[in-house]
């Protein structure tokens, strides 16, 4: 027997232990030979799975989601800036660079914004996934949440995740429209859209930090230290 | 790891006049518990979805074959490759062969408590493999040679002047002067890692969950460092407990609504890093191997046990955070890799009563634990079914079994009972003297070593209510 079915076994066995020292008679799992006893419970464990049941949500369930996305951003430190359309975002991104310490105007992005035109904000907008030594990095995401200020992005060929991890700076360019309110409404926008999640999915809410020394809060740990996020209308 | 939790009590003491552990862990307490108090008052049903939650993971574990069966099979689908592993051995023996069968070198670490539990980079760094911690805490810890003291917060007993003393030592040439800013020594671990990152051949992750549904495994981290690990490499190793299964992304979404929370009292943690299956054809990053190692090394005994309600944690730390036995003498004392009260029920049911038997005893019952767990965890009880087990098994002091068949056979007949509790109350009340102070117990005088014990009046419980009875009757 392999380590795999030493470990189904004991499980099983286990299980149908239990269940008749309780003396429940039939439950989910009636009291047939393991093999079976296992595919029917394995039925059904595919009925619940398909049901997508979801827990109970919290009361903010029901704020507003751009509302509450823009105050839980500032909870986890995102910040954030509103610009009227997409062809908007070059010039703000050029604003926003110019209010941090080491001023850039170089960016590497995703191809979905490289015909913005940057060059008219200043900027030198490269359209290929980061490497180590990027300091700014442009990404939009999938969709953002409202419950956490959370961005999702799911990782494809046009959106590499690395761009939102590597630069010192991570801009995240959040359509209006796409801001749900809960994260069990973005996977339901992701089975819509997408079907299954993609081999990376990925949730950010701020700039990456650590308090393992001494539990004092460090703002900049191995991924970005700034998160800002432009909000299109 | 080795067990030491035999030496619970000696190392306890250590550490009760450890001043360096004392001030750090003084510090933590207060971070941890109003961190968490706070978290959870954001939210309005907390209580709601900590039944759900309970539920949930009950019902998984009550079918915990189907959802592996499951996960499994959606795991291979998405083109991981899924191993088994019944004994730490069995895990190591995996990991080292997928690294030697693809030439593997360098492996960068995620913060993983399984491979604490199996001693991974022991068994890759016998066969030359270079295995680095990125999680900072871990990493401090793999620089000063020690094991995590907290499940969350591994390094909470290092002080920031420890903390620099160990990047002197190891980035630096002797004599350069200590940094004393933490974000500074954060910046510098930070610079250190990242080429490592970069160079890196297999990434080796822990899991948070694994999600039935889709074949996810995922991992909830502030750093990003976790994110580095599962995307860089050529090829991601995911190794985990069996009963970290969850059935779909909404409960996902519920757990994760606890976690962070229970943990530290954030609203969410800073990167939540699903990963699923290997990087499509087209894709420019990930791993074109994945591999999902599942382990058993001591849960199977716990399905379908009296204490099956431990396979529910979800291992935010609240239980330590809380308690006072923990916030006084640390993590390490416990002497395994679960500290505080999940450690002392895990550490007795994976490694034997025997070895972790002093555990389930290091509890004052306060009940906090409980109280705090995300998944409603009974832990007193547990712990009390343990000390139980201990005494059948003949496994405390004969002084102590003594006792307490003495105590039984009295309080099984309350005539005798009532008898003894009146001599007894008047001799300690004789003990007691003028100043009604007892200041050394015949017998267990451990109990009155560090402090007095109030003498009682003279009179028990019973012969008091017995005469409050009379006066009433004769008054009405």
């Amino acid at each position: 027997m392999s380590a795999r079915d030493n470990i189904l076994a004991r499980i099983g066995l286990q299980i149908l232990r239990s269940q008749t020292q309780a003396n429940i008679k039939s439950g989910n799992r009636p009291n047939a030979s393991l093999g079976d006893d296992l595919g029917v419970a394995h039925r059904a464990v595919r009925e619940v799975i398909a049901k997508h049941e979801r827990g109970p949500l919290p009361g903010f369930a029901k704020h507003d989601p751009v509302e509450h996305f823009v105050a839980e951003c500032e909870r986890v430190k995102t910040t954030l800036t509103e610009v009227a359309s997409l062809a908007a975002v070059p010039i703000e991104i050029a604003r926003y660079l110019g209010t941090i310490a080491d001023t850039q105007n170089k960016l590497v992005g995703w191809p979905e914004f490289a015909d913005q035109d940057w060059l008219s904000a200043g900027l030198d907008y490269q359209n290929r996934p980061a490497i180590g030594s990027d300091l700014v990095g442009v990404t939009g995401c999938f969709c953002a949440i409202g419950e956490t200020g959370t961005l999702m992005l799911l990782g494809a060929r046009d959106t590499p995740k690395i761009t939102a991890l590597l630069p010192e700076t991570h801009i995240c360019i959040v359509k209006k429209s796409r801001i749900v309110a809960t994260m069990e409404d973005a996977f339901q926008l992701m089975r819509e859209e997408i079907g299954e999640p993609p081999r990376a999915t990925f949730f950010v809410s701020g700039p990456s930090r650590t308090a393992d020394i001494e539990q004092t809060i460090v703002i900049g740990a191995h991924g970005p230290y700034r998160v800002h996020v432009v909000l299109v209308r | 790891m080795q067990v030491q939790s035999m030496f619970f009590k000696q190392t306890a003491s250590t550490k009760l006049n450890d001043a360096v552990l004392q001030r750090v862990m003084k510090k933590a307490k207060v971070k941890f518990v109003d961190g968490r108090a706070e978290g959870v008052a954001l939210i309005d049903n907390w209580e709601d979805i900590r039944t759900y939650a309970a539920a949930m993971r009950d019902r998984v574990i009550a079918n915990l074959d189907a959802y592996l069966i499951e996960f499994e099979k959606n795991a291979i689908r998405r083109g991981s490759v899924v191993h088994w592993a019944e004994t730490a051995e069995e895990a190591n023996a995996i990991i080292v062969k997928i690294a030697q069968e693809n030439d593997v070198k360098a492996v960068t670490k995620s913060k993983s408590m399984v491979s604490e539990e199996v001693a991974l980079n022991d068994a890759l760094e016998a066969v030359g493999v270079s295995v680095l911690e990125t999680d900072l805490g871990e990493y401090i810890l793999q620089l000063a040679k020690e094991p995590p003291s907290h499940i969350v917060a591994p390094a909470v007993h290092k002080s920031k002047e420890q903390v620099a003393q160990l990047f002197v030592d190891h980035h630096h040439s002797p004599g350069t002067p200590p940094l004393t800013d933490i974000a500074a020594m954060t910046r510098e671990a930070r610079e250190v890692l990242r080429g490592r990152f970069l160079s890196a051949d297999m990434g080796i992750s822990g899991a948070n969950f694994i999600i039935a549904e889709t074949g996810t495994t995922l991992t909830v981290t502030n750093e990003g460092n976790a994110d580095m690990v599962t995307t860089i490499p050529r090829i991601h190793c995911v190794i985990t407990g069996i009963e970290k299964v969850i059935p779909t992304l909404e409960d996902f979404a519920t757990l994760i609504r606890l976690l962070p929370r229970s943990a530290i009292g954030q609203t969410i943690s800073n990167y939540l890093t699903l990963t699923t299956g290997i990087k499509a054809p087209d894709e420019q990053e990930g791993p074109a191997q994945m591999h999902i190692v599942l382990v058993d090394a001591g849960r199977t005994k716990l399905v379908g046990s009296d204490m099956s309600e431990m396979l529910r944690c979800i291992r935010c730390g609240a239980c330590m955070n809380h308690c006072p036995v923990y916030q006084n003498v640390g993590g390490h004392a416990y002497g395994w890799v679960y500290p505080g009260p999940m450690g002392s029920v895990l550490t007795p049911v994976y490694q034997g009563i025997e070895k972790g038997g002093d555990l389930p005893n290091a509890a004052t019952f306060c009940g906090e634990c409980q109280v705090v767990c995300p998944v409603k965890i009974p832990l007193p009880d547990l712990m009390r079914k343990l000390r139980e087990q201990q005494f059948d098994k003949k496994l405390r002091p004969f002084s102590e079994r003594f006792g307490i068949a003495v105590w039984s056979y009295f309080v099984q007949r309350p005539k005798l009972y009532s008898l003894a509790a009146s001599v007894g109350a008047r001799f300690a009340a004789w003990l007691g003297g003028r100043g009604k102070l007892i200041h050394k117990l015949p017998g267990i005088d451990g109990w009155t070593d560090g402090r007095d014990m109030p003498a009682p009046e003279g009179r028990t419980f019973r012969e008091l209510y017995v005469e409050k009875q009379r006066i009433k009757k004769a008054n009405s």
